[in-house]
């Protein structure tokens, strides 16, 4: 039925909407948006085939922005509905946009589970460790010490870590990309999209207003390559301004070598299909200053996707007992009959 | 088999047979003794021989409190006749005890010369004390004057019956003993074993011990009534006379609406969406959707009650008919999204099996205080329709009466069940499919002049519009929007259009659902109003009123929001009007709020549903 539009090839401008975009001005948010709308036309899926779906939080108001299919949703709820409208229509490309306080706070729970039921859908999480929307409050990104507008002397929750999390609730696809490294950013979008089952992506995303700094050892030009470390899969982990710095093993921990000294062929060399996550959570943990960020795709393994699976029982029940029929199921057990 | 209770019958000429226009009994053990099974049996038994049947499952919250103690209780009571039945009956003639807490417990309930039968095997030192006798009342010579008490060893009876099945242990063996149990009160009522015979060889199978075992068990149980000479006479309770043709089962509420959505989406031709949270006493809907998934039903068990309302909301919103079920607490959790389905205008069917409240409560036992939750326990003007149907069969007709209205007018419907009605069964008549209406689900795929939020001008109803359609993207939320374009709009004149609209569309239902029909005199001094599932007892009161010579009607309302339409011209016909529900009040609160009427209220909140003689004691004194 949409052949007729395969054909026709789409661009970035079919996938702007007609709304006026209302978030601040410098908002990281427009940087993702554009990137999407840029990556859509390349993925040979119909338009009226995606959907994003969105809870509440200034990175929910994407969907509005994307000429497809939509549903701003409430609150944490967005991989809850995706999951409803997956199941109830597998062939559409779906979409959850969510945010640090929608993910990992009031949305906890979903999150967790559509990770482990590994649902085909696309988790992008605007990370800024902070509340924008509701002007400013810490979320459960911000640090130790954050001090905002409900913090006043400061944070003393412990942060979470968006990646960490992922992988513990038995994620299949988990990458990280930045807001401010476009087309990077859009090559993991890519791979997001390619990916059978729940593919998350942590998006480090900037909100000028309320926490400008947050991502400024990873955005500054001076101090950014020593701080971020970029994933190739079967290449080993090399980074820095000259690309003198690896990682290498020292009994159970990952340690920073210098390439002058230490001969690459020692370097841990990556491999995003490791079975056990162990290795793609010691990644997940590495931090600035002692570690460099990784960014791109820490782990994507194959494991039959929730909807499917779902959608196999159908199909086996129908094959087991025919199509349903509605007069053999009311006389199923003991009836009689009255002349 | 068959035979086998021929040749019994002939040999035990002995007996009177009395003949009984109904009778209620009780079956109460531990909650290990398969007292379910054992009256759900009898239930089956009765049914299959043309008695019209109601039973009333009774169980605790706890899957296994401590065995022999009061807690530990469960009970199952059915009432078989050769008449109409609306109620598993005020009291029970019958009690089977199958220990000393099941004898303490029930033994005030029972009527006066009423049949005991308890298993003196279990009243040990232990489960007496277990039960709270200082001494063991078998023995106390005038403890049950006025009543018949039949003592029977039954552990001992199975014991002998099996000893010789050697596969299976003493415990397995002993387990048998309810099937015991069954077979003499199938004696004493002058049932056949088949039905139950037949049931063991399905269930067990795989285990021929256990169908040997169990079916051993019940013909020992036959034959004991049949030869110890202490039973004053066996009793036939015959079969209907008076019913209209049909093929018959029995059916639960539960058990119906599982039917009903099923049914209904086979009759709007779509899939069936059903993500659900457990929880009792709706987990039933949940178990049996599973099971049907060659109907192309997609179950959903999700992780909490927001993700189960949530996951409905995009299923819907995917194309699928879509339904929950849940019970107050979780309905609880789901307000929030309740409204964005309420907002995103699309159909769904949330079901609320009622249960005693508030918080975790009575989660076993039935109540009717969810009314004004369904109605009002929501933020924002939200405004959502109400069906409550009155009986457990009548859950099929009203699941897919809230499943058509739903599609309809694209919006979200509550069907509001409850405990009572959720687990107790009755006969349902099984509908021709065929004579079943089609539910009109068109999506609309033309995007010539097409708006979101454009409405139908008759229903209101916007167009289903289902993502992977050419040419109709589009977004929807839960900000407040513009008609028509569904364009985010703060404008005021907006949202007060967009709140009234969603309101009208509700109320103007009331066009489309039929006139609440009265059961008695058009006018007169007293209508009966009642809702749910106290339809069985007002019924069977007002009957017994009217009886009497009381000038009393009755009226029982399935469509809760809106009201039908002649609700508040029928009201003003009576000088009085009671309204007995297990709440506090809560119809009677809407109906004197909405319609300004001063309304008799009769209220009963102890997780029980009412007794009939309560309603005709309370028609009476306002009449008197």
């Amino acid at each position: 039925m949409s052949e007729a539009v395969q054909e026709k090839t789409l661009t970035r401008r079919d996938f702007v909407s007609d709304q006026e975009v209302k978030w601040c001005p410098g908002c990281g948010d427009y940087a993702i948006l554009a990137q999407m709308q840029k990556v859509l036309p390349d993925l040979g899926i119909p338009r009226e085939n995606i959907v994003f779906v969105s809870g509440i939080g200034c990175s929910s108001r994407f969907p509005y922005y994307m000429n497809t299919y939509g549903v701003h949703s409430i609150h944490g709820r967005a991989p809850a509905i995706a999951t409803g409208l997956k199941v109830a229509n597998p062939d559409l490309s779906v979409w959850v946009v969510t945010g640090d306080g929608d993910a990992l706070s009031i949305g906890g729970n979903h999150f967790l589970h559509c990770l482990r039921r590994n649902v085909d859908l696309k988790v992008l999480l605007f990370n800024n460790r902070i509340y924008g929307l509701t002007k400013g409050q810490y979320s459960p990104t911000s640090l130790e010490g954050h001090q905002t507008k409900s913090s006043p002397m400061g944070s003393i929750d412990y942060p979470l870590n968006p990646l960490s999390v992922a992988l513990s609730a038995e994620a299949t696809f988990v990458a990280r990309a930045q807001d401010s490294n476009t087309k990077f950013l859009g090559e993991i979008l890519r791979r997001a999209a390619a990916h059978k089952g729940t593919a998350f992506v942590e998006i480090y995303q900037n909100c000028v207003v309320f926490n400008p700094t947050a991502w400024d050892h990873t955005t500054n030009r001076e101090v950014k390559d020593d701080n971020t470390l970029y994933l190739e899969d079967g290449k080993p982990l090399i980074y820095g301004k000259d690309l003198d710095k690896g990682l290498r093993m020292n009994g159970l921990q990952p340690e920073v070598v210098s390439l002058n000294e230490v001969d690459e062929s020692e370097l841990i060399v990556h491999s995003e299909s490791e079975d056990n996550p162990h290795y793609a959570y010691m990644l997940s943990r590495m931090e600035c200053p002692d570690m460099p960020l990784p960014f791109g795709v820490l782990r994507s393994i194959s494991r039959p996707a929730y909807d499917e699976l779902l959608l196999d029982q159908v199909e086996q029940a129908v094959g087991q007992k025919g199509e349903g029929d509605l007069d053999d199921l009311f006389k199923s057990g003991d009836t009689w009959t009255v002349e | 088999m068959a035979e086998n209770a021929a040749v019994s019958d002939a040999l035990g000429q002995g007996h009177t047979t009395d003949e009984r226009s109904s009778v209620v009994i009780l079956f109460s053990g531990d909650s290990g003794d398969g007292m379910q099974l054992t009256g759900d049996q009898f239930t089956n038994t009765s049914a299959v021989l043309g008695n019209d049947v109601s039973t009333f499952p009774d169980f605790p919250a706890e899957i296994r409190a401590p065995a022999g103690t009061i807690a530990g209780l469960s009970g199952f009571q059915v009432n078989f006749s050769s008449d109409e039945l609306y109620t598993a009956g005020d009291s029970p003639q019958v009690l089977v005890a199958m220990n000393p807490a099941a004898l303490k417990a029930n033994l005030s309930e029972l009527d006066a010369g009423g049949v005991i039968i308890v298993n003196t095997d279990a009243f040990t030192k232990n489960n007496l004390s277990k039960a709270g006798y200082d001494s063991n009342p078998l023995d106390e010579h005038d403890a049950f004057s006025g009543y018949e008490l039949l003592k029977v060893p039954l552990t001992t009876i199975t014991r002998n019956a099996l000893k010789d099945i050697d596969s299976l242990s003493t415990k397995a063996r002993d387990k048998c003993k309810n099937a015991v149990a069954l077979g003499l009160v199938y004696w004493i009522f002058s049932r056949p074993l088949e039905t139950t015979v037949r049931f063991y060889q399905k269930k067990f199978a795989k285990m021929p011990d256990v169908v040997e075992a169990n079916t051993r068990a019940l013909k020992a149980g036959y034959n004991y009534g049949n030869t110890i000479e202490a039973f004053s006479g066996r009793v036939s309770v015959p079969s209907q006379s008076v019913v209209r043709p049909g093929t018959y089962r029995r059916i639960t509420g539960n058990e119906a609406v599982v039917y009903g959505l099923v049914t209904a989406a086979q009759k709007a031709n779509l899939p069936l969406f059903f993500g659900s949270y457990p929880i009792t006493p709706a987990s039933q809907i949940l178990e049996g959707l599973s099971a049907l998934k060659n109907f192309d039903v997609r179950t959903f068990q999700a992780e909490d009650e927001i993700a189960a309302m949530c996951s409905i909301i995009g299923a819907s919103f995917g194309g699928s008919l879509s339904a929950t079920a849940s019970s107050g607490p979780g309905i609880a959790l789901k307000s929030e999204a309740t409204n964005l389905a309420i907002v995103m205008e699309l159909p769904m069917v949330i079901v609320n099996v009622q249960r005693g409240g508030p918080s975790t409560g009575l989660p076993t036992k039935t109540e009717q205080s969810d009314l004004l939750e369904v109605m009002y326990g929501r933020h924002g003007e939200s405004p959502i329709p109400v069906i409550a149907p009155a009986t457990p069969s009548e859950c099929f007709a009203y699941t897919v009466e809230a499943c058509r209205i739903a599609v309809r007018y694209m919006t979200p419907v509550f069907l509001l069940s409850d405990g009572y009605i959720a687990n107790s069964s009755e006969p349902w008549k099984i509908p021709e499919v065929a004579h079943i209406e089609p539910i009109e689900a068109d999506y609309r795929t033309d995007p010539e002049g097409y708006q979101p939020y454009m409405r139908q001008e008759e229903t209101l109803a916007r167009p289903w519009v289902v993502p992977g359609t050419i040419g109709m993207e589009h977004r929807t939320g839960g900000l407040a929007k513009q008609d028509g374009t569904g364009n985010v709009s703060y404008a005021p004149e907006d949202h007060e259009h967009m709140v009234r609209t969603r309101a009208k569309k509700v109320a103007q239902i009331a066009d489309f659902i039929p006139d609440l029909k009265v059961e008695g005199p058009d006018e007169g001094s007293l209508l009966v109003l009642g809702w749910g599932g106290t339809y069985g007892a007002i019924r069977e009161a007002v009957a017994r009123s009217q009886a009497k010579g009381y000038d009393v009607a009755r009226g029982h309302l399935r469509y809760l929001n809106p009201f039908p339409s002649n609700l508040c011209e029928v009201l003003k016909r009576y000088k009085k009007v009671l309204v007995p529900e297990l709440n506090t009040g809560q119809l009677s609160l809407l109906i004197q709020a909405n319609f300004a009427i001063k309304v008799e209220k009769f209220n009963k909140v102890q997780g029980k549903p009412f007794q009939i003689r309560e309603i005709t004691e309370h028609i009476e004194k306002l009449l008197d």
